[in-house]
């Protein structure tokens, strides 16, 4: 019965989307302002019934409804309660519940935040939410509708796809949808600028806090993704270059320009055509993901169902979407533009170079995932583009981006010194010298360990300039204040942290690359594989049993110069329901370091495992460079800017924001 | 300002096309060999001792079109296919040469005398030395070369009495011309 209740709730949020999505905008036009004041209301209702549908559908979850057929085909009695709650996610069409749910409550943060914002601005950025709403429900409940009961009801469940069954997963999906859904704001503004007319220091300021959480969520959801991949998988790696996550990456790379260009808009007016396109790209390449991974054209690991079907209705609603809003750029864009030109030594002509180098990146890793299904189309043959492409043409464009991060917050606005900002990098540049020599020193100076020393001289280049910055903003004339450190307002810190953490990612990338070890052999008890100083010996293996799972478990000791530093137990589970193996990775880490060792088959005899042992430099630097940018995002966001109105802002802020002279 | 619609366009008709393609049964999974119209790498396999016909090298896929399938006794999805490879031998279609990846002489001769033995020559590569020069990614796969020795197909999973009606023998036949 609940279930029916929450079919019949998101029917009901199909009908407010329709509301939603046509009288606030007819409203605006005609300037109507009772049509208008419709917006708020349908928001909030649609948050509500979205919401209800989808606690109905966690419900069946819970309480293993298996006639319900979603429930039926992904879960199961014998799971843990955290992975029937996630098998909600777990699916298609869950998923997209949870897509719709997210994208309503966004909108209702809209009407419920959005307090000082011109009414017309305000109804359109709410009609336009509303027509992505009435697009996505119409989705979910013509082709993917996860309500549908299931007669007679099955005694047990299929069980969720054991790689899922992870608490890295488990938050993974609500995560990313928090980023690529919360860039729909973002989306929406820009689609209600256009059609207003009007850009302004103000709209970015409305548009900035939405990108910026969006960012910070989508920030965490690929690090999670990526921890996930990297402990699960076992295959010791944490990037691939799969299609799937470079759907979710290339939204990143726009999203940081977009962050990055408001700021632009916001101080001096200009870009501002430019800003409007990056957010309308920024969220169709969050469609564009959805849609690849869901319609099957493209190969992936980690790719839902591929249902064909599905996708040409998905590839409508990409049309619609992002044609719809493209064709209302090309037609306004040359309306809102103006204030253009700046010097290129500037705080915003830095920030300009950044937003060339992101999408140029964004560009190289779109191209090379949808390469192969463009060599398909147009039938140039068959390939699949790999990791040597990305690492190849990205890393070239992230040198110079890093090199200028460190610069450009020291220059200016309007009219920069470049020399100043040098002489006060000098520090920094030795540092830099320094954290090359170092490298080559310690490891040797064979062409691997340069190129190290080259990423670890960028990281230390971007830590000290961030430092410097901070300090120069700091110290007066008097020397470093208390008082200055405290009223310093919060987005410049925000942008310190998000810059270090930026760095510390780059030791991450840089040591693992560089100095990973990766052993392989087959060990009988006593036997042991040497990594990195370490001696990892093989004692035991035995049958363990979890809740839904029989698994080999590995027991090996790990020491270092004769002395026990600890014991890994990995393990290969085999799950029953459905059947399949899962590898447990077991991680020693030192924090700066992992020891990550995988158990593999037994031989013939059941006295020999295939024992993969990998030595993991500086990959926890990874998790802290991600968690340090979402904190950073946070931070920002939490800056006193975002809660006062603009007015007072504009007073108050500007002076502060400078960069001392 | 128009520059980015047309782009968004160009892409949606590619995606259009790709996804008709897929429906229409196109699978991008399949990447065909990079060997394909090579000649068949070199090797010399040991034989598995007791079986009448001798190991596989390169020189014995010469004169005639044939098949090389490559197995294993471990592998589940080879005793799928394994009736229909029995099936194309005793009605003497081609010529099937097996390698025997990743296995122990025994277990694949005890393999073979309780399911079958459909191949002319078997090879046996414990070590993956000739998996990996064949680019394999799994058991089993089969191979179609041509009198020259040279590979002009590789089918990925088992064979089907499907796949031999629909692929396999309309391309052995125009080998033979």
């Amino acid at each position: 019965m609940l279930i029916e209740l929450g079919h019949f709730a998101l029917a009901l949020a199909l009908l407010v989307a329709v509301v939603q999505g046509t009288l606030p905008l007819i409203g605006a036009h005609r300037r109507n302002t009772a049509w208008m004041a419709v917006a708020e209301p349908a928001a909030i209702v649609q948050a509500l019934l979205c919401g209800f549908a989808f606690a109905t559908l966690m419900h069946a979850y819970i309480v293993s409804d298996f006639s319900v057929i979603g429930v039926a085909n992904n879960s199961h009695t014998a799971k843990p309660l955290l992975y029937k709650i996630t098998g909600v996610w777990g699916n298609h069409e869950g998923s997209m519940v949870l897509w719709i749910t997210v994208l309503s409550l966004f909108g209702a943060a809209v009407a419920l935040f959005g307090t000082n914002l011109p009414r017309s601005l305000k109804a359109r950025t709410l009609g336009i939410q509303g027509l992505i709403g009435l697009g996505f429900l119409a989705f979910i409940l013509f082709t993917s509708n996860p309500f549908l009961r299931l007669n007679p009801a099955p005694a047990q469940g299929n069980g969720l796809n054991p790689l899922l069954q992870d608490p890295g997963l488990a938050f993974h999906p609500p995560m990313l949808y928090l980023g690529y859904v919360g860039f729909s704001v973002a989306f929406s503004f820009a689609a209600a600028a256009l059609l207003e007319g009007r850009v302004d220091s103000a709209w970015a300021r409305w548009v900035r806090p939405w990108t910026l959480a969006a960012w910070m969520f989508l920030t965490l959801g690929i690090g999670l993704g990526s921890w996930w991949a990297y402990y699960e998988l076992g295959w010791g790696g944490w990037w691939f270059w799969d299609p799937v996550e470079n759907a979710s990456f290339i939204p990143w790379l726009t999203g940081t320009a977009l962050l990055h260009s408001a700021i632009v808009v916001e101080r001096r007016e200009a870009l501002k055509s430019w800003t409007i396109l990056l957010a309308i790209v920024t969220f169709s390449l969050s469609l564009l993901g959805t849609f690849l991974v869901r319609s099957g054209i493209l190969t992936s690991v980690h790719a839902f169902a591929a249902d064909p079907a599905r996708g040409v209705f998905v590839l409508i609603l990409l049309a619609i979407a992002i044609g719809g809003s493209l064709t209302l750029y090309a037609v306004r864009a040359p309306a809102v533009d103006g204030g253009g030109v700046f010097s290129p030594i500037s705080r915003e002509g830095g920030l300009l170079i950044n937003n060339l180098l992101l999408t140029t990146a964004a560009t190289t890793v779109l191209l090379g995932t949808l390469y192969p299904l463009i060599a398909d189309a147009f039938e140039l043959g068959k390939l699949s583009v790999g990791a040597p492409y990305f690492n190849a043409v990205f890393v070239p464009l992230m040198v110079p981006l890093v090199i200028l991060t460190g610069i450009g917050p020291l220059l200016a606005w309007k009219r920069g010194d470049l020399n100043g900002a040098f002489q006060r990098l000098k520090a920094a540049a030795a540092i830099a010298v320094l954290a090359l020599l170092a490298t080559v020193v310690l490891n040797g100076g064979d062409i691997v360990n340069i190129a190290a020393g080259g990423g670890m001289a960028l990281a230390a280049w971007l830590i000290a300039a961030a430092l410097t910055e901070w300090l120069y903003r700091v110290r007066g004339t008097d020397g470093i204040s208390w008082q200055r450190i405290v009223n310093l307002p919060r987005s410049a810190y925000g942008m310190t942290l998000a810059h270090i953490g930026m760095a510390v990612l780059i030791i991450g990338v840089t040591g693992s690359t560089a100095w990973k070890e990766e052993h392989i052999e087959s060990l009988k008890p006593g036997e042991y594989i040497e990594a990195a100083g370490y001696r990892v010996t093989f004692v035991t293996a035995k049958e363990v049993r979890g809740p839904n799972y029989v698994a080999l478990q590995g027991e090996y000791t790990v020491t270092r110069n004769g002395e026990l530093v600890t014991t890994l137990r990995p393990e290969k589970r085999n799950f029953s329901q459905p059947v399949q193996q899962t590898t447990e990775a077991a991680i020693h880490t030192t924090g700066l370091a992992d020891l990550y060792t995988v158990i593999g088959d037994a031989d013939a005899a059941n006295t020999a495992f295939v024992t993969r042992v990998f030595y993991e430099p500086f990959v926890p630097c990874l998790w802290y460079g991600v968690l340090l940018m979402g904190l950073g995002g946070l931070v920002s966001l939490s800056d006193r800017r975002h809660r006062i109105g603009a007015a007072r802002r504009i007073a108050a802020g500007s002076a502060a924001l400078q960069p001392a002279e | 300002m128009v520059i980015p619609l047309i782009i968004v366009a160009a892409l949606l008709a590619v995606f259009g096309k790709r996804l008709a393609d897929v429906s229409g049964g196109d699978d991008p999974r399949v990447v065909p060999t990079v060997l394909l119209n090579t000649p068949f790498p070199a090797m010399d396999l040991a034989a598995l001792p007791g079986r009448e016909f001798g190991g596989l090298s390169t020189a014995d896929l010469k004169g005639q079109v044939s098949l090389v399938n490559v197995w294993g006794s471990w592998c589940v999805a080879c005793m799928v296919e394994h009736p229909t490879l029995v099936a194309l031998n005793r009605e003497k279609l081609v010529p099937i040469h097996g390698i025997a990846w990743r296995d122990k002489p025994e277990a694949s001769l005890a393999w073979l005398a309780k399911n079958g033995d459909p191949y002319a020559r078997v090879g046996q590569d414990p070590r993956s030395s000739a998996a990996i020069a064949l680019g394999v990614t799994g058991a089993p796969e089969t191979f179609v070369v041509d009198a020259e020795g040279v590979i002009r197909y590789k089918h990925i999973g088992p064979i089907t009495p499907e796949v031999w009606k629909t692929k396999l023998a309309p391309l052995i036949a125009q080998l033979r011309k």
